[in-house]
């Protein structure tokens, strides 16, 4: 990503590959220097970092898809192994993608900081003379009338250009934002890589999985799931709390989308500061709430059905919600996993298909044709009585009984017809009984403060401006000679230093400078 | 939002959408004969009424001036050669032309009004299917295919105002009625309300300017192609410094563009996914496409890198841009998975 355009790259250039012989540590560093900050070594590291970011999207990556990094350890543990020893899972944080990066960047600067210092002295100084002859140039025109050095200059100041003169001869060039903005593109480039390193180092996020009539308070221990940056402090997180009152998933009833979704609401109750009135907010898919700064992200919803279950001694061991993983997307079929720690004699754990919509499939199943909550039924299809393993200090994962824990427990119901709500199913040899109580919604959201976002949107959009001021502005030069004695005739040349098309404009420049002003120039860059 | 399209509208913007592309096959098959059986470029700049490739090496100075110049006795001049070297390739070495057949004069007329017809009637199609659904008709694979198309058209025709490109019409509109036809085929689905990710007035700022960069890369593109399969026999085809000129004027205007669109794309992420950027598949081959127009740019301006290096690195942007488009909608799972593509 080097300034584009550079007599003095290709000079350097020359110097890469033209190195002595016999060379000191500074003469080594010298050329390592010049090479790094050559055009060519400027343009493979551009490519090598398009390269380098394709296995990213080939290979699932950690943080975005972890599943799917999950998936490739349980289908080929010895490949994934592999995998991850290149960092293909963590592309985007390997050591080798921030060498291209850091030497892409550091060649950068080696090629901005000289040229910033070119610029900012030729911007003081003045165009240089006018050439002998200037019908050897690009554009060339004779102009009529008698025109003096004085009217000339005064008649290009007119257009904006900066002028100077000499006996005879006035020069004048423009277009010296092109190398502004050529330069303040890059340097707004760095400006963003900076932005992103402090969002990394001083952001943080989070994912909490909120069921409908529970709260959430920002504090560390609130979340399921919480990336700090490294200069996060756990103490610093904005104090503030909220109560899911309600979420609302609105469908296509009919037709080919039939169950697509229309629409995601979650109503929320916000306390902006601990003891600070609660304010309503209702959040979208695309209307994150903002708490100074702290986003908090709508992604991902599912179904958290009730139960309310009785162990063997008589005694409620469990009353509650029970988040569900979607298995379905489509309809949000989902399975649920109870584990009863506190059910007397022996625990309980209980596998329950939830069905939002049911209907009876062929062969006496159950299955949901629609995602929204028409006909809920809990169908228990699975109850063992046993010891979870709970108390191992094996971390288990909410959603699944370990299938090795699973082997040893005792096996009581293996397929239950589904309850409807307020339905209960009475467990073989007095275990106890499970009752399906109702059906609330869970929300995954994640929570966000990233103090680099801010600046990185000023320098995208300082980029983008000084990208098109580079892009379209050309440096333009044009010379006025006045001849001497009667006979003489005035004349005018012009050139481009970049390239392009500058006979229409050159045209209207001399149009200008034989009627002293002229209306039909208006580009004034 | 409605959650019901439409009928009426939707089943007039299919039909408008075959109407399209039916329109832009005639228009390429007269293109094709313009091409073939036309004027060669050189003698039609020759023409008065044609105007001159803007800045032939800086020599669109008008042909007085360039008599002027030899009034002078200042024959160094290249561009004077420049020019004076095409005449001959056109008319000095050959007879007389003879006059063509009325029919292959008027074929390159009724391409272009063929064309501009088809982009009305496709930007038709796009409107009512937008005015089905009830929003921004490019929510999914389907509606943004033609989309590209329309911009492409747009892109060339625009351009083919101001800059003799008419040598591009058979190949731009030509890809833009195969793109049409695939999308019919294979990506038609019915009208309806867009996943609710994209309920969002970013669609609008952020789809809308990836369709625009791509229309212009498209005729990018083409330019590229035409300049590697080019011949030097092939007098009816610019030459290769033309087509390269076209190529990158096409490039500098989509280029900001394209930046515009990934900026307003990590403007809607931060809204929608809870960060700005977070490598999701579109995300890297937006930004691998991004870069490698950059390395463009820069070759461009690097010595040893101009014509055909150059223009590979180009063609190697757009095929970033079109695996983009195609291959990662459908092949590769990611937030932006909006494809739709009927099972």
């Amino acid at each position: 990503m080097t300034v584009t355009d550079t007599p003095e790259r290709d000079d350097s250039e020359k110097a890469a590959e033209a190195r002595p012989a016999k060379l000191g540590a500074v003469g080594w560093a010298r050329w390592f220097w010049r090479t790094l900050t050559s055009m060519r070594t400027a343009l493979i590291l551009l490519f090598l970092f398009a390269l380098a970011s394709i296995p990213g999207s080939i290979w699932p990556q950690r943080g975005v898809s972890d599943a799917m990094v999950g998936q490739y350890y349980a289908d080929d543990p010895e490949l994934a192994e592999w995998l991850d020893r290149f960092w293909l899972f963590d592309v985007f944080k390997a050591p080798w993608f921030a060498a291209i990066y850091l030497l892409l960047f550091l060649s950068l600067i080696g090629c901005v900081l000289p040229r910033t210092m070119a610029h900012l002295r030729e911007l003081r100084k003045k165009p240089p003379a006018a050439p002998r002859n200037l019908s050897r140039l690009p554009q060339h025109a004779v102009l009529d009338g008698d025109l003096t050095v004085e009217e000339a200059a005064r008649r290009l100041r007119r257009l904006r250009f900066r002028v100077t003169t000499g006996p005879g001869w006035v020069s004048a060039e423009k277009g010296y934002l092109k190398e502004t903005g050529n330069l303040l593109f890059h340097v707004a480039l760095l400006g963003l890589l900076v932005a992103i390193g402090v969002g990394a180092l001083y952001g943080y996020r989070g994912n909490v999985l909120v069921v409908e009539g529970d709260g959430f308070a920002n504090t560390v221990a609130a979340y399921d799931r919480y990336m700090p940056g490294q200069q996060v402090n756990a103490e610093s997180l904005e104090p503030f709390s909220f109560t899911l009152e309600d979420f609302q998933a609105t469908y296509i009833a009919k037709g080919d989308k039939r169950g697509q979704a229309l629409d995601y609401s979650a109503k929320l109750a916000v306390s902006d500061l601990p003891g600070a009135p609660e304010r309503t907010y209702e959040l979208k898919v695309n209307e994150p709430l903002d708490v100074n700064g702290t986003m908090t992200y709508l992604l991902d919803h599912g179904y958290a059905p009730t139960f309310k279950i009785t162990d063997g001694k008589g005694q409620v061991a469990f009353e509650g919600s029970v988040p569900c993983l979607v298995i379905d997307p489509a309809t949000f079929t989902s399975e649920c996993v109870i584990k009863v720690a506190d059910a007397q004699p022996e625990q309980l754990g209980i596998l329950v298909a939830f069905l939002p919509s049911t209907v009876p499939a062929e062969g006496g199943e159950w299955v949901s044709i629609f995602p929204g909550a028409a006909n809920p039924t809990a169908q228990v299809y699975g109850a063992f009585a046993g010891d979870l393993g709970m108390r191992d200090g094996v971390p288990q994962s909410v959603y699944e009984i370990p299938p090795e824990i699973q082997k040893k427990l005792k096996p009581l119901v293996m397929k239950a017809d589904p309850l409807a709500v307020g339905q209960k199913l009475d467990l073989p040899g007095g275990a106890g009984s499970i009752e399906f109580t109702g059906v609330k919604e869970w929300i995954a959201l994640q929570i966000t403060y990233d103090p680099g976002r801010m600046p990185a949107l000023l320098a995208s959009v300082l980029a983008t401006v000084a990208l098109v001021f580079s892009l379209t502005v050309r440096r333009r030069r044009v010379w006025v000679r006045v001849g001497e004695g009667p006979q003489a005739r005035a004349e005018a040349g012009g050139l481009t230093r970049t390239g392009g098309d500058f006979g229409e404009e050159f045209a209207s420049v001399v149009a200008a400078l034989n009627h002293g002003s002229n209306p039909g120039v208006k580009d004034a860059r | 939002m409605p959650a019901e399209a439409d009928p009426v509208l939707a089943a007039l913007s299919d039909q408008l959408i075959l109407a399209t592309v039916l329109l832009y096959v005639i228009a390429m098959l007269a293109y094709a004969l313009d091409l073939a059986f036309g004027r060669a470029p050189a003698e039609a700049s020759a023409a008065p009424a044609e105007p001159v490739l803007a800045a032939v090496g800086g020599a669109a100075a008008p042909a007085a001036s360039a008599s002027q110049r030899e009034e002078n006795g200042d024959t160094a001049l290249s561009e004077a050669e420049e020019t004076s070297e095409a005449g001959e390739g056109a008319g000095g070495t050959q007879p007389a032309p003879k006059p063509l057949p009325v029919w292959v004069t008027k074929a390159g007329t009724a391409a272009l009004a063929l064309s501009w017809l088809g982009l009305v009637v496709n930007l038709a199609a796009l409107a009512t299917r937008g005015l089905a659904a009830g929003r921004w008709p490019w929510g999914n694979m389907y509606e943004f295919v033609i989309a590209i198309c329309l911009a492409a058209v747009a892109a060339f025709l625009l351009m083919q105002l101001r800059y003799p490109v008419r040598f591009l019409g058979a190949f731009v509109v030509g890809a833009a009625a195969l793109g049409l036809g695939a999308a019919v085929h294979a990506l038609q689905v019915e009208a309806g309300p867009a996943m609710v990710a994209l309920n969002s007035y970013w669609i609008a700022i952020h789809v809308s300017a990836a369709i625009a960069a791509s229309g212009l890369f498209i005729v990018a593109g083409a330019c590229g192609v035409i300049y590697l399969i080019r011949n030097d026999a092939a007098v009816h085809l610019p030459t290769r410094e033309e087509l390269e000129r076209v190529a990158h004027r096409a490039i500098v205007i989509g280029f900001p563009i394209w930046t515009f669109a990934v900026i307003a794309g990590a403007l809607w992420a931060d809204k929608a996914w809870g960060r700005y950027w977070g490598w999701d598949p579109k995300e890297i081959w937006a930004f691998i496409t991004w870069i490698v127009y950059a390395g463009y740019l820069h070759a461009r301006a690097t010595a040893g890198w101009k014509g055909r290096s150059a223009t590979v690195v180009q063609l190697v942007a757009f095929a970033c841009l079109l695996f983009n488009l195609i291959g990662v909608n459908i092949f590769i799972p990611g937030l932006h998975s909006y494809a739709e593509i009927p099972g």
